[in-house]
């Protein structure tokens, strides 16, 4: 039996209807696709709830591995390990049509700006590395939270990964826009499965993940799940 | 002029010697116990397994200084929330509890409004009241209505505290005795003036300590305007936990609530012991 | 010395079914040291409290001077600047020092200034040997000592009549009499009081009437010596009976 962990509410389009284990949505997809690399069938998986804050606190973990959209950074691979990553990130930020975000191309213009982020993001990391808004950003408990300010006009926009941000824009905002979307960083931004420090199943995990990304069937998910990408403008 | 040999209390020398011997020995067994008891603890706690994993993901050093500065800034902000909420939760509720006291019937309109404020907002959990004020008012869009984040939700926190401590209030008035006010009023004080002079300073003498544990409660119940964006102490904390997946910041956050809480409750404990001897009949 | 200062006409008075007062009627002439005797639940408190507005009356009418006080629309402070009561239970307030219980209600209820307010009440704190006390709260006095102040509180306000509510029943005996010298010395200078009291010595010493009360009317009434000497109710007369052979009730 392998255990896979993610977080409660799972969100499209990483998951669909709340439920990890119908195998639809990306991260759902990716999971099971490793699990069958490493042997076990789609049946032999089971899902356990792990909120993101108790990932990675000290002690064994109650899964074999936890796929939550969570972004590697050498910091915290100090206290877990990662896999390679399955998936490159790009931020993106949305808005409601002709508010005070809606045509703004350049970093420059999004100093101004009221964000509204979800904690423990790299998102997060994002508005305060690289736009350094001249307002503190509004950090909310889930994302939920943050595109309620938005309606609300707390906030004037709000910066997701950009699957999250085609989701928002499609399914939970009437009148939302794409702003545009970061130049990828430097050394760029991945998600990567969360195993505990020391892992023995590391190994077998990152064969797991260069087979699917080398037999094309990673590349197929990705286009059948985030397959909306193209036409967005990109901060310069 | 110093008092004469027959004046003073006579005491047996060897009873003395003996007291003070004994009272010597006891102190003695107290340190010791006390010792031994936190020994114990420290050696329980540091020789298990998983200590030096859970030293380094609570108690790391490195992490404490380099998340202090931005923890700090978001303390201050839990500071003025607090400062500014208790002022009006102590005005409010003051005037729901009297409120609810006043008999004409011209004011049961009133009495009524107060007694529903008191069940609702006690009610429903402050968490819940936070998310409701700070989002849902907004959303209505009400002209001219500000959608201050800060706002909403320090008036979540003063409508919950509010109901909470006008019973406090209200047991506190209550508990004058009605001689009390007959003595006031057949002096020829009227309503307002024996509730304002007489019951009203006696009550609050009486329930300070309900109300300081309220006032050491709200401090903590600060941290939940989090859930509505602005960054305080805890939501600093849990911007650097996540992106270093250390939890040290937490521990961080909670040595500064308890530096605010623990002075207050000293001060609560002597104001107590103040009224205590006032009322003591006693020799001085 | 036409009108009585107080005059009380057939007033009843019940809590729930139980009637205290079934009809008493009283004169007090100004200067007069009225001494209201009976048993326990005669009415004796429930009168005085019907005096100064503090209970209402179910029957009945009681003016003091030119107020009714029974009147719908009496206005209750009026009658109270007027008619001091002082309780069997001091009543001080226990926050405020001797001098601030003393003061309070000259200042927020007559309005004088506050000089001259505390002045007056050191003068009458002094006059009953309480000086010393004045800055002392309640609870470091004796309990002769509180009664006292309780009855300095009460003159501050210059009433024309003083209501006096079983005054020295909850203190210890040798207590008992410093109160008494402070009602003897009002009873001197012409302070018009009533007194329900159980101290029957003190009432034929200083009383200018006694009113018996019992079952809720006036059984008999009369000055002292006469009343004392020769009681004409049997009633009476067994009440004083049972007084003598107690020593007081």
């Amino acid at each position: 039996m392998l255990t896979v962990g993610t977080d409660k509410p799972a969100y499209p389009p990483y998951f669909e209807n709340n439920n990890p284990a119908n195998g639809k949505g990306f991260e759902s997809a990716v999971a099971y696709a490793v699990a069958k690399q490493l042997g076990y069938a789609t049946n032999q998986v089971k899902w356990v709830v792990v909120p993101f804050n108790s990932s990675y606190q000290p002690g064994p973990k109650r899964f074999d591995f936890d796929i939550n959209e969570i972004s590697i950074t050498p910091q915290r691979a100090k206290v877990v390990d990662f896999s390679d990553g399955y998936y490159n990130v790009n931020q993106a930020v949305i808005a409601l049509k002709g508010g005070k975000a809606d045509g703004v191309t350049t970093i420059e213009g999004l100093k101004k700006l009221k964000f509204g982020v979800q904690v423990g993001t790299t998102s997060l990391q994002t508005i305060q590395d690289i736009v350094k808004p001249t307002q503190q950003p509004s950090v909310f408990n889930d994302t939920d939270a943050a595109t309620k300010a938005l309606k609300n006009g707390q906030v004037d926009a709000i910066v997701v990964d950009l699957p999250t941000a085609f989701y928002i824009t499609g399914a939970e905002l009437d009148n939302g826009i794409i702003v545009g979307q970061f130049p990828a960083p430097a050394k760029g931004e991945q998600f990567g499965l969360l195993m505990q420090k020391g892992s023995p199943i590391l190994t077998c995990v990152n064969q797991a993940v260069a087979a699917i990304k080398s037999s094309g069937e990673l590349q197929q998910i990705t286009d059948k799940w985030l397959g909306a990408g193209a036409g967005v403008v990109t901060f310069s | 002029m110093t008092p004469a040999a027959a004046d003073l209390p006579y005491v047996d020398p060897e009873r003395q010697d003996h007291l003070r011997r004994r009272a010597r020995r006891d102190a003695g067994i107290a340190s010791l116990s006390t010792v031994v008891a936190l020994a114990l603890i420290v050696w329980g706690v540091t020789s298990a397994p998983g200590w030096p994993a859970v030293k380094e993901q609570f108690f790391s050093p490195s992490e404490f200084k380099a998340s202090f500065p931005s923890v700090l800034r978001g303390f201050l902000l839990n500071v003025k929330l607090f400062c500014v909420a208790e002022v009006l939760i102590l005005v409010v509720a003051l005037g729901i509890a009297l409120l609810r006291g006043l008999r004409a019937p011209v004011f049961l309109p009133f009495r009524l409004l107060a007694a529903l404020f008191v069940d609702v907002f006690r009610g429903v959990p402050t968490l819940l009241l936070v998310f409701l004020f700070g989002f849902g008012i907004p959303a209505l869009q009400i002209q001219g209505l500000t959608s201050s984040v800060t706002v909403w939700g320090t008036v979540a926190l003063v409508v919950s505290y509010s109901a909470y401590v006008s019973e406090v209030y209200r047991a506190g008035i209550e508990s004058v005795h009605p001689s009390q006010r007959a003595a006031a009023r057949s002096l020829g004080l009227s309503s307002f003036q024996t509730m304002r002079h007489v019951v009203l300073p006696q009550a609050v003498r009486r329930v300070l300590p309900p109300l300081l544990n309220d006032f050491v409660s709200l401090q903590k119940d600060t941290a939940l305007v989090a859930v509505l964006g602005p960054i305080e102490a805890l939501r600093a904390a849990q911007i650097y936990e996540s992106s270093d997946f250390n939890s040290t910041p937490l521990v961080a956050a909670a040595l500064l609530f308890i530096a605010i809480t623990i002075p207050l409750a000293r001060v609560t404990d002597r104001l107590l012991a103040r009224e205590r001897e006032r009322q003591t009949i006693g020799v001085r | 010395m036409s009108e009585p200062l107080l005059h009380v006409d057939s007033v009843h008075k019940a809590f729930g079914t139980t009637a205290v007062l079934r009809g008493v009627s009283l004169d007090v002439e100004r200067g007069g040291v009225v001494c209201l005797i009976g048993a326990s639940g005669s009415g004796k408190s429930t009168l005085l409290r019907c005096i100064n507005g503090l209970e209402p009356v179910d029957a009945g009418s009681i003016r003091v001077d030119d107020i009714d006080v029974t009147d719908y629309d009496v206005d209750l402070d009026a009658v109270r600047r007027r008619v001091g009561i002082v309780f069997q239970a001091y009543n001080l307030f226990p926050h405020l020092s001797v001098l601030e219980n003393v003061c309070l209600a000259p200042r927020k209820v007559a309005r004088r200034p506050s000089k001259q307010v505390q002045a007056q009440a050191r003068e009458l704190l002094s006059r009953f040997g309480l000086a010393d006390k004045a800055d002392d709260y309640p609870d470091r006095l004796s309990g002769g000592q509180q009664q006292r102040v309780a009855i300095v509180r009460a003159l501050a306000m210059e009433p024309d009549l003083l209501l006096l509510d079983e005054v020295t029943s909850a203190l210890d005996p040798e207590l008992v009499g410093e109160v008494l010298e402070v009602i003897r010395d009002l009873a001197r200078s012409g302070m018009t009081m009533v007194l329900a009291t159980h101290e029957m010595g003190f009432a034929r010493e200083v009383a200018s009437e006694v009113v018996f009360l019992d079952g809720g009317v006036v059984c008999e009434q009369g000055p002292p010596a006469q009343f004392f000497a020769a009681p004409a109710q049997p009633r009476t007369q067994a009440f004083l009976r049972r007084v003598s052979e107690f020593g007081h009730l």
